[in-house]
């Protein structure tokens, strides 16, 4: 079973950047690929999300960079300090190097850095925050940064082309080591028979990207081409209604705590419809459970960090609280997660302009 | 578990179609209000009465209600 547990290591602050330009899902910008099958209406209804934010320009990196710069401020790090850096997107800078790398040297850190790109979606805030607590546990690194987000996509076609679910956002987590913090404790799962439930069929080395990459296609309804991710929704959402609640359940079993008790329930921000049926089948009590979609949409990884910024600032920084969270999606990938923080630092919401890309780490 | 009550479920799921049109013989597929949205909600309805997973192919698969309450009954 894959039950961890990491000591000594605690959440210090958590910081989300994202695109200033709102797209708004009742009046479908010109490159939302919508759905003939529903009105705009219907979609808001069943998905819950009415706002997300879009830029052509900011990258993941670009996000996680401003909302880096902030953070550090918050917290009163000096960048000296800071030893580590993850890096967890599907949409790197560049296919290589590794955007960690890029991301050492923009915000100025020592070369003293271990630096590591993790390729994971909506799991990926969980298993970030467990490779981020496993390099920490020892104490030889004492602070290190959780990059997760996902923005700009890497492949544009003949045409612009946005999912009305997805918004950007780019996050950071500070996490550092403290003796005596009683850390995390996870459960992670993985179902890869479920590998193109959520996919980019070309453009890795199975299917390398050739000109017909870029044909348009007409998947469920959608156009799209095949260097562009395709879901089946109708499979995402059985697996999500089934697989969170009892990765809940058995994290809570495996380590004999009640996760009724918890303060906070934050779940990956799929959809309303799927996430809904999720806490109803753990019955837990909805003011429990903050949500970030109506206004930012599904944020793939980044989401868990982003609705702890965008809903629960200014209501559980200076006391202990109890959080269970679990990110679910491509893979088919989930990790649960509980853990406690006390003196956190939420950052204020870092919108960011479209001229704050990096324009250094360019060629 | 009886069709005439899986009917009934399967119609709740539809906001502008009148219950009297779901038979266990309704091609779901041609209602006008059928969509992948919809789609979710028969699988939600499913996990929450039955306590049984469906997956898209499933759905897709089906053509009448009947199919579905088929696939159903046979994870009981």
């Amino acid at each position: 079973m894959a039950f961890l547990e990491f000591n000594n290591v605690r959440i210090a602050g958590i910081a989300a950047g994202v695109p200033r330009t709102i797209a708004n899902n009742l009046h479908p910008t010109p490159w939302d690929v919508v759905s003939k099958d529903y009105a705009p209406e219907d979609f808001v209804k069943t998905t819950g999300v009415l706002e997300r934010r879009i830029s052509f320009t900011l990258t993941t990196s670009d996000l996680c960079y401003a909302a880096a710069e902030k953070l550090i401020k918050d917290l009163g790090w000096s960048k000296e300090e800071i030893g580590a850096i993850f890096f967890v997107s599907q949409n790197p800078d560049y296919i290589l190097p590794a955007t960690s790398c890029i991301m050492q040297d923009r915000l100025g850190l020592s070369k003293e850095c271990y630096t590591e790109d993790i390729s994971l979606g909506c799991s990926g805030w969980v298993y970030g925050l467990s490779s981020a607590a496993a390099v920490l546990g020892h104490g030889n690194i004492q602070k290190a940064l959780l990059c997760v987000g996902e923005a700009k996509g890497r492949v544009q076609g003949d045409k612009r082309r946005l999912s009305p679910l997805f918004g950007s956002a780019g996050t950071v987590t500070a996490l550092e080591y403290k003796e005596g913090e009683s850390g995390f404790r996870f459960h992670f799962g993985t179902d890869g028979s479920g590998f193109d439930a959520i996919i980019v069929p070309d453009g890795g080395a199975r299917n390398p990207a050739t000109i017909s990459s870029f044909n348009t296609e007409y998947v469920e309804g959608k156009e799209t081409i095949r260097l562009i991710s395709r879901m089946k929704g109708m499979d995402v959402f059985s697996f999500g209604i089934t697989t969170v609640p009892k990765s809940v359940k058995a994290l809570s079993e495996h380590f004999g705590f009640d996760y009724l008790q918890s303060d906070y329930f934050v779940f990956h921000q799929a959809n309303m419809k799927m996430n809904n049926m999720i806490v109803k089948k753990l019955k837990i009590p909805t003011e429990k459970v903050p949500s970030s979609m109506y206004h930012f949409g599904n944020t793939n990884g980044a989401s868990i960090p982003m609705t702890i910024v965008a809903e629960l600032k200014n209501k559980c920084e200076d006391k202990l609280t109890k959080f269970v969270c679990c990110g679910f999606g491509v893979g088919l990938s989930w990790g649960t997660v509980a853990f406690y923080t006390d003196k956190l630092i939420i950052s204020d919401l870092v919108e960011v302009s479209d001229e704050e890309t990096d324009n250094v780490h360019v060629i | 578990m009886e069709i005439k009550e899986f009917v009934e479920h399967f119609a709740e799921q539809f906001d502008d179609t009148d219950a009297s049109v779901f038979k266990p013989e309704t091609r779901f597929r041609d209602l006008d209000e059928w969509s992948s949205l919809i789609g979710l909600s028969i699988i939600a309805m499913v996990d929450e009465e039955y306590d049984v997973t469906l997956k898209g192919d499933d759905v897709k698969k089906s053509n009448t209600i009947e199919d579905i309450f088929n696939i159903v009954k046979s994870r009981l």
